[in-house]
């Protein structure tokens, strides 16, 4: 299979990204760009989605677990007609549909408001026994930050989804390996991430995550597993594809400047 | 009818039956289903209730999805653990959402009793009413925590309805029950001195207390303030206008609660000397109910003894 079409669609969300997070004046670049390559094999190729009926009954749902990325889902959104691209520039500003961190309701694809650590994937848990409850057959997706682990209610949520069994639910870890204050090794180690996962109960599947192959095989591998949840774990580089923010934790939750921005986008070869 | 009942009995019944009207009501608990009695309705519907173990903030995130997947979630626990420890996720993914999650939670007060200061929650009501859209219910005994339940489900949105261990005398019969309206307080006695505003288990003793008074010439109004959010604002300012006195008697810190909501409401539309009954800036201990009831000043009594500090 050829992933041209998805680089070309991560490196445009990318440039999104960098442009909302200028305009915003604030954000949080480093994580959506980690993730980017994740959000877009999801909303372009995983994830069975209809942006004329967002609310189509046996609709795959992605909950944004780390929060704080919500650049990058808005991006992706766009990008794939929930909205249009030029509301991208409201991000953060009042009034703005697009707020700091994703609310619901508002533009539609946003499925959760999540941006408190950790709740996200509880409510994932939530959403799957509702599917599995009712028979439908959509497959929830949540996406999680490796610092997010951190959380106890991340243990909670991967407890209660091992003991019911949810196929249904596939977890994905942004493995970019920094948090705010530094490395997670250095904060609070959060390895082995695989057999803590394994211990739950879950399939555990490790992948490079800018890897498109990698991604959707690991997609394929998850769908496939029956009777337990499955949690990609996917080693990136925050701020991936901007030179000066790849692997530096400094740049978690912090807007560029324009010298910085006009940079990055010519960097990630779009137009300034 | 047995004369005295405890309000999470009448929940685990009320859960049953409300089972069968509403196809999509779930049950969700974290490891007290006999405690609570959620028991009741998962032994009925089993395949619709879910035991999260003993893991409080997960129940509530799960709750949270399984509402916003088109589902009545009642999820139960302790009200220290529902309101206490799992707030936040109540805060952001039901409070923030609107989800349709009713937090029912038991074992609320000093009548915990025995098991002591670490399981009494005078911090809920406080808690759950600084929630935007968090509808606040607090029922007086068997037959009103039935029927409000059965209109706390009928409603969309989120709820926290706060449920007691002990078993307390009937004071609604099932007929009167019928009179009790979410979101308005029913005056249970009229009164042109002085008016006792009461909320759960304190109703019966107001009413104690406003006969006692009676005697003695002193003619109280008694509203049983069921809700304690949206706030019955109409039932109040009349109370402070026609009576000019207010008393307030919950099971609960007289910081934050219904004290708190009444005064906030007539220092800003209707000013009048409000007197506070409830657990004072104090924890709890190991008793039986009425011994703790009387010892941290929540009985008739102290009701009596208010009113009598207010007439002077």
């Amino acid at each position: 299979m050829d992933y041209k079409r998805f680089e070309e669609l991560a490196r445009k969300i990318r440039i999104d990204v960098i442009k909302e997070v200028f305009n915003a004046g604030s954000g949080h670049p480093g994580g959506s760009l980690s993730a980017a390559d994740i959000v877009t094999a999801l909303y372009f190729g995983e994830m069975n989605i209809d942006p004329e009926d967002p609310q189509m009954e046996d609709r795959d749902k992605l909950i944004l677990s780390k929060g704080h990325a919500a650049p990058v889902q808005y991006a992706a959104l766009a990008e794939r007609g929930f909205f249009d691209v030029d509301e991208l520039a409201t991000l953060r500003k009042m009034g703005s549909r697009l707020q700091g961190h994703a609310k619901m309701g508002l533009v539609p694809g946003i499925e959760m408001s999540t941006g408190s650590l950790g709740q996200g994937f509880s409510v994932s848990v939530g959403m799957a026994l509702a599917n599995k409850l009712d028979g439908k057959k959509g497959r929830v997706y949540a996406l999680l930050g490796d610092g997010e682990l951190q959380e106890g209610l991340i243990w909670e949520a991967a407890m209660s989804a091992g003991h019911y069994h949810l196929d249904n639910l596939c977890a994905i870890v942004d493995w970019n390996g920094l948090q705010i204050d530094g490395k997670n090794d250095d904060v609070m180690t959060v390895r082995p991430i695989d057999k803590k996962f394994e211990a739950f109960g879950f399939n555990v599947i490790c992948i490079d995550g800018h890897d498109f192959a990698q991604i959707f095989d690991a997609f394929d591998k998850a769908r496939e597993c029956k009777d337990r949840p499955s949690v990609i774990i996917a080693s990136t580089h925050k701020g991936h594809g901007v030179s000066f923010m790849e692997d530096q934790a400094g740049w978690h939750g912090k807007a560029p400047n324009e010298e910085q921005a006009r940079q990055a986008v010519e960097e990630l070869g779009g137009e300034w | 009818m047995a004369d005295k009942m405890a309000t999470r009995e009448a929940y685990g019944n009320t859960l049953k039956e409300l089972g069968a009207k509403y196809p999509n009501l779930v049950v969700m608990d974290a490891d007290l289903s006999g405690s609570t009695k959620t028991s009741v309705f998962a032994k009925e519907y089993p395949e619709r209730f879910f035991n999260m173990g003993i893991a409080e903030q997960n129940m509530y995130g799960a709750a949270a999805g399984l509402a916003l997947s088109g589902k009545i979630v009642c999820a139960s626990t302790f009200a220290m653990f529902a309101s206490g420890r799992a707030f936040e996720i109540i805060r952001n993914s039901i409070g923030y959402t609107h989800a349709n999650v009713k937090v029912c939670a038991t074992h609320a007060g000093i009548t915990v009793g025995e098991d002591g200061a670490s399981h009494q929650t005078f911090e809920d009501i406080a808690l759950m009413r600084t929630i935007p859209g968090m509808t606040v219910v607090n029922p007086s005994d068997g037959a009103s925590a039935a029927e409000l339940l059965r209109q706390v489900i009928a409603m969309e949105g989120p709820a926290y309805v706060r449920l007691g261990r002990a078993a307390v005398p009937f004071f609604y019969s099932e007929e009167t029950a019928k009179d009790i309206k979410l979101g308005k307080g029913n005056t249970l006695r009229e009164g042109k001195d002085i008016t006792i505003i009461a909320t759960g288990i304190m109703v019966s003793e107001a009413m104690k207390a406003a006969e006692e008074l009676a005697v003695e010439g002193i003619d109280c109004r008694v509203i049983d303030l069921h809700t304690i959010k949206p706030l019955d604002e109409d039932i109040i300012v009349k109370a402070s206008l026609e009576t000019g006195k207010i008393v307030t008697a919950e099971e609960h810190s007289v910081i934050g609660g219904l004290g708190s909501a009444v005064a906030e409401c007539v220092s800003q539309k209707a000013p009048c000397k409000v007197y506070m009954v409830g657990q004072k800036d104090t924890f709890g201990e190991s008793g039986k109910p009425e011994e703790l009831k009387a010892k941290y000043g929540m009985t008739a009594s102290d009701i009596y003894k208010a009113v009598h500090v207010m007439m002077k």
